[in-house]
């Protein structure tokens, strides 16, 4: 029989179906508990709509792999960043066209104002070019920006730093 | 896979043809919903619901933008910070049921309270304006409810501490689009700065309000659950004189609009938008209250 761990770290995440869920560093700790295999996600963004087609996901997967009773459960601390996602998770990423994440801001109290745009150098995942701009700090899914390259002229997909 | 008639086949549990599944599950599900020791769950539950009704109420108006927005990015962004919002109330909402004791869910409190129940602030409730009225809304919210968070994050209760921190990410850039628009807009042409202007001034008598402490409030803060919301004026003042002298905007002089009888939205006496806007947001839940989502 396939480890529970294994079953549950081949599950892809829905909105991002290059990266497995631990790609993305959201599957936190594969556990068995009297027999019952307990697995604890963390959402990436509060209003992640995916959180239940994920759990849907892992149960299947695990009751297909042979493991009857499993609980998913939800785990909020620390929050999820994406420094997480895993050396593996980026480079999919990239052979997927969406330009991974750089190192996620420092945390500081009082949050300082940004009132210019994100300092952040990203290279065009297809042609490799630094010559990119961003078109929209908000894109198609609350984890991406949308930007484009200037010498390639193609627009791509950024995982925002977080 | 065969059933009796159509309608178990669509709410089957866990049937991954669905794109986002049958049924919106408990989003705190798993959590540690101990109310911390000396703490009052009904406390703690109201505490919940003001700033799960903040988050609801404005994420609402926001959601009114889809379609209406002056570009396709604003529209997407306007919609993000929506959904980032609605994210927020559910796990707040979710976190008053359970500080409560009882089996309500998320779904009892925003879709089968009364309007007197609803305990967000009157500036989430207010009817959609134009962009400028927009961006003073958002902004103004957004660098409130942002120095609120990053205290909470100390709270006593571990749940809302959590929520506050994952909160406090999002809040972050919700201020800087609101703040990078108000520049755009204020240090712009002579008409979009007449309209941010004018947006400023109409959200402006709703904002002592937001400092102004409810009783629970102050008993959650004495006990290092809460934050006394009088606590984050000065921050939100630094704050919006930064943005306000890079949009080259002066602070407007407008008179608060006060509750009835020192009551307001902390204590569910609302504006006359807010029924209208619980026509809508409740009326399909409520015509079909058996219904599975």
């Amino acid at each position: 029989m396939v480890t529970a761990q294994a079953v549950a770290s081949r599950v892809t995440d829905p909105e991002l179906p290059m990266l497995t869920l631990a790609d993305l560093g959201v599957l936190r700790e594969v556990s068995e508990e009297d027999g019952k295999v307990v697995v604890a996600i963390t959402p990436t963004y509060s209003g992640c709509p995916a959180m239940d087609t994920m759990r849907d996901d892992l149960v299947h997967a695990l009751r297909a792999a042979g493991y009857a009773e499993v609980e998913v459960r939800t785990v909020l601390r620390p929050a999820w960043s994406s420094d997480w996602i895993t050396e593996d998770g980026r480079r999919k990423l990239a052979e997927a066209g969406i330009s991974p994440p750089g190192a996620a801001p420092r945390r500081s109290v009082p949050v300082p104002l940004t009132l210019g745009p994100p300092a952040r150098r990203v290279r065009c995942p297809r042609c490799g070019s630094a010559e990119t701009e961003r078109l929209s700090e908000f894109g198609a899914t609350a984890c991406k920006a949308l930007h484009r390259c200037r010498a390639c002229r193609e627009p791509f997909e950024h995982v925002k730093e977080i | 896979m065969s059933f009796d008639n159509a309608y178990e086949a669509i709410t089957e549990e866990n049937d991954s043809r669905w794109a986002f599944g049958t049924g919106f599950e408990d989003p705190l599900s798993g959590v540690d919903a101990t109310v911390p020791s000396g703490v009052d769950g009904a406390d703690l539950a109201a505490y919940c619901l003001m700033l799960g009704d903040d988050a609801l109420i404005f994420s609402h108006r926001l959601q009114e933008w889809c379609t209406n927005a002056p570009e396709l990015e604003d529209e997407v962004a306007i919609a993000n910070i929506g959904l980032d919002l609605l994210g927020q109330a559910r796990l707040l909402l979710a976190r008053a049921g359970k500080a409560e004791g009882g089996d309500r869910g998320e779904d009892h409190y925003a879709f089968f309270r009364a309007e007197n129940e609803f305990r967000n602030v009157r500036l989430a409730e207010l009817p959609r304006g134009d962009f400028g009225e927009l961006i003073a809304r958002l902004l103004v919210f957004s660098t409130w409810r942002l120095a609120l968070l990053q205290r909470l994050v100390e709270s006593r209760d571990p749940v809302l501490a959590a929520i506050a921190a994952k909160g406090v990410k999002e809040v972050t850039y919700h201020r800087d689009y609101a703040a990078q628009w108000a520049v755009r807009l204020g240090d712009g042409t002579e008409y979009s700065r007449e309209r941010m202007t004018a947006g400023l001034a109409s959200v402006w008598p709703y904002a002592d309000e937001l400092f102004t402490p409810h009783p629970v409030e102050l008993r959650l803060a004495g006990a290092g659950v809460a934050v006394d919301p009088s606590a984050t004026r000065a921050e939100f003042d630094d704050v919006l004189g930064q943005v306000l002298r890079a949009a080259t905007l002066e602070v407007p002089e407008a008179a608060a609009i006060p509750g009835v009888a020192g009551k307001a939205g902390r204590h569910g006496v609302h504006t006359e938008a807010m029924g209208y806007l619980l026509a809508e947001l409740q009326s399909v839940a409520r015509a079909h209250p058996e219904a599975t989502w």
